[in-house]
């Protein structure tokens, strides 16, 4: 008689892989990439390479030769993380710096975790905040896209929108489709609205994220800087610019939906998006850096574990409806 | 089409419909038949016969004398060879009739005639006391016996009827191909079934992939009252119990309590066919049709089959089993039981075969939770597979408890989707098993 494989059902497997979600995700980079290596020039190619073989390489490294376990820096997450690291990164950032902040990164803020998906903190986030506290000078010198061309390796710097808000310098402020579009100085993904929009809906259309997230994030920031600035206009900007410069937008649809660092199920989700985007606005607005989005989300990672032990989703059977 | 579904959960498995257009097929008699006398939840039926004993197609061979438990009657005519125990499907010992095949000659009570009986003359009582005499279960799979379910305690009603027409796993068509070739009878049926609960509607629920069924159904419907046939939007589990109820009546049957407790009773159209031939021609349930499928087979087929023939009889009629077979199922890939052997018998609750590639047959590797939340997306119950598996690894039952594991309907959509391959749904069971138990010893103390 022939032998026949016995296992418990169900024998069927869908088709969505881990690999198909990272690399997805690289996909729907894409767009960013284009527009930093168009806005940033070579250099941004730099640090974008050099953050994702260190990112991958720690990873491989730690795997093979210091926990001699199973090899899995390929599978996309180390790039995924690496990608993202270099986004948020200055074109003019030294190189060493990034090969730091991917150790840190990924040695850090995920392997000694327990590696994919036992990390509590966004690792591209946790390296990028390490690297601030670590180099502030380099970290918060901003390369013009504008007085630079493609093959510029030491950059011009210029202060970026979210520095001219800050300052309250608001007439120097470039126009809102300049934002939209990215000509503009800022973090390497960052720049690009319309970039970031196109990756996020190529996520959602592929399944990868929902909307919720990205909406509730930039919907809230809408809605509380859009109050500011109707109590008091000249004290406040417009907020459009808010929604269109700085990280918002790759941390709304990158940074904010990584899965490990997310709550498991929708109501959840929009929770935590909505406490990113108001405690976003208030580093922004009474806060000492210009910056809030990357705090605000490694502050909203550490509430994950909260937020799914009081919000469930729905049972099924919860609601009454039938009286016999 | 006006389609309903349920709203939470649920996922969309490739059909793989490929026997759709068979027409259902009377699969030649073998020499012998094995009829186990446990088809059913509840206790096995107790033997009135022994090896020697001359029987008839229709012949009581095993009594239902528990409270829950059902009749076994034989489905050939010959003589008896043995009643001993064999090793089931699943593995386990279980009690058999053995019987060897001589002609097919029917009880005489039995009204052995193709025309359909419309008129219902039978009371309620005398029809539940039928479907107890004919030893019908629930044919969906989980093999209930009807005659229990139709017992309607004091003090509930069921003031709606739902009939599953749903076939929501890939690769089963038996359903399909029975609403189609006899949908008259499956209405009289019907009819039978709403007048032993006493219910005010019937409705039948057929998912919108099959769409010649529901035109079929829905012509043949109009020529009885109170039964309406109702096009459901393709999801899986939509055939599921609870999920039909909130789909088709938009009610939700809460966590621990049946359908009846929401005043619904459901039940499959093969068991409102066997109904209507046990009400209308006197005959107990000893055949059923049975999809007989896989990419691989050569006849993809669905026969109509007595209890007691051998899946590898019936595999043989269909071109054998093809080179490169890796596993072979009981029922559909999402809930099926894969076989240890195929020298097995087709019992009432058997709604398929598939026989899958060695290629689709294996576990993928598994890998990290990436805590994508997908399995929590897609449980039509609402529970969350990450959680479950993480307690149950822990043994920590009490929380197990707590965050109603219980209620797993064991319909694989978690597993199916984890991109990691995770086995979420062995450790829900294993979770649901000690759930049980920790209940069970508490309510002896």
């Amino acid at each position: 008689m022939n032998k026949y494989i016995v296992s418990l059902s169900p024998h069927e497997k869908g088709t969505f892989t881990t690999s198909k979600i990272m690399y997805g995700v690289c996909i729907a980079l894409a767009p960013a990439l284009i527009s930093a290596l168009y806005n940033f020039g070579i250099r941004a190619l730099a640090v974008i390479v050099v953050a994702l073989v260190s990112c991958i390489g720690t990873e491989f490294l730690i795997q093979k030769f210091l926990l001699k376990c199973e090899v899995t820096a390929f599978d996309g997450s180390a790039a995924v993380t690496g990608l993202l690291l270099a986004f948020n990164l200055p074109s003019s950032i030294p190189l060493w710096q990034v090969v730091v902040g991917s150790l840190v990164a990924i040695g850090v803020a995920k392997m000694v975790f327990g590696g994919l998906g036992k990390n509590p903190f966004n690792p591209a986030l946790v390296g990028r905040g390490f690297m601030l506290m670590s180099f502030p000078v380099t970290m918060t010198s901003w390369p013009d896209p504008v007085a630079n061309g493609f093959m510029t390796w030491d950059a011009v710097t210029a202060a970026t929108p979210l520095n001219l808000i800050k300052s309250g310098a608001v007439d120097k402020l470039p126009e809102l489709w300049q934002l939209f579009f990215g000509n503009v100085g800022g973090s390497l993904g960052e720049t690009s609205a319309i970039a970031i929009i196109l990756g996020g809906i190529y996520l959602i259309y592929k399944k990868i994220i929902t909307w919720h997230i990205p909406f509730f994030f930039l919907a809230t920031i809408f809605v509380f800087t859009g109050i500011l600035w109707l109590v008091n206009p000249d004290a406040y900007v417009n907020p459009l610019y808010h929604i269109l410069s700085g990280g918002v937008m790759l941390g709304g649809f990158f940074m904010l939906t990584d899965m490990v660092t997310s709550p498991m199920c929708v109501k959840g989700q929009i929770l935590f998006a909505v406490g990113a985007g108001i405690i976003c606005t208030c580093i922004r607005i009474w806060g000492a850096y210009p910056e809030g989005c990357m705090f605000s989300i490694l502050i909203m990672n550490a509430f994950v574990p909260l937020i799914d032990k009081y919000i469930r989703p729905k049972r099924f059977g919860s609601e009454v409806n039938y009286v016999g | 089409m006006n389609l309903k579904t349920f709203k939470i959960g649920g996922i969309h498995p490739p059909e793989n419909k490929i026997s759709a257009g068979n027409p259902i097929v009377a699969v030649e008699l073998p020499k012998r038949v094995t009829i186990p006398l446990s088809q059913h939840i509840g206790a096995p039926a107790v033997p009135v016969v022994k090896k020697g004993d001359r029987v008839k197609v229709g012949t009581l061979i095993g009594r239902g004398e528990a409270f829950i438990s059902a009749n076994i009657h034989s489905s050939v005519s010959g003589t008896v060879f043995s009643v001993d125990t064999i090793t089931d499907l699943a593995g386990f010992q279980s009690n058999v009739v053995t019987i060897d095949v001589e002609g097919d000659e029917w009880e005489e009570s039995i009204i052995n005639r193709s025309e359909v009986i419309r008129e219902i003359t039978a009371t309620p009582e005398e029809i539940v006391a039928a479907i107890k005499e004919a030893g019908i279960v629930g044919m969906g799979g989980a093999c209930f016996p009807t005659h229990v379910k139709y017992m309607i305690p004091n003090g509930k009603k069921a003031d709606t009827l739902i009939i599953n027409g749903v076939e929501c796993e890939p690769y089963l068509t038996a359903d399909h191909r029975l609403m189609l070739e006899h949908a008259e009878e499956i209405l009289v049926g019907v009819d039978i079934m709403r007048r032993a609960l006493k219910s005010e509607r019937a409705v039948i629920g057929i998912e919108a992939n099959k769409p010649d069924a529901i035109e079929k159904m829905t012509k043949v419907a109009s020529t009885f009252s109170g039964i309406v046939v109702q096009p459901l939007q393709m999801k899986y589990p939509q055939g599921a119990e609870k999920q039909l109820i909130k789909a088709i009546a938009n009610r939700e049957v809460p966590s621990g309590k049946l359908p009846l407790d929401v005043g619904c009773v459901v039940d499959n159209v093969g068991t409102a066919l066997a109904i209507y031939e046990a009400v209308q021609k006197h005959k107990p349930l000893f055949e059923r049709v049975v999809t007989v499928t896989g990419k691989r087979l050569e006849k993809p087929s669905n026969f109509l089959v007595r209890t007691g023939v051998s899946v590898e009889y019936l595999i043989e009629k269909c071109g054998g089993i093809p080179e490169g077979t890796g596993k072979i199922i009981s029922g559909g890939p999402m809930m099926g039981k894969a076989v240890v052997r195929t020298d097995i018998p087709v019992v009432k609750g058997t709604s398929g075969v598939l026989l899958l590639d060695e290629s689709e047959s294996r576990r993928k590797p598994q890998s990290n939770c990436i805590r994508c939340g997908k399995c929590v997306s897609v449980c039509p119950m609402g529970l969350e597979p990450y959680l479950i598996e993480k307690l149950s690894e822990k043994s920590r039952w009490a929380e197990l408890e707590e965050i109603n594991a219980a209620d797993c309907i064991e319909c694989g959509s978690c597993s199916y989707t984890c991109p990691s391959a995770l086995p979420l749904l062995d450790m829900i069971r294993l979770a649901k098993a000690n759930v049980m138990r920790i209940r069970r010893e508490r309510a002896k103390k």
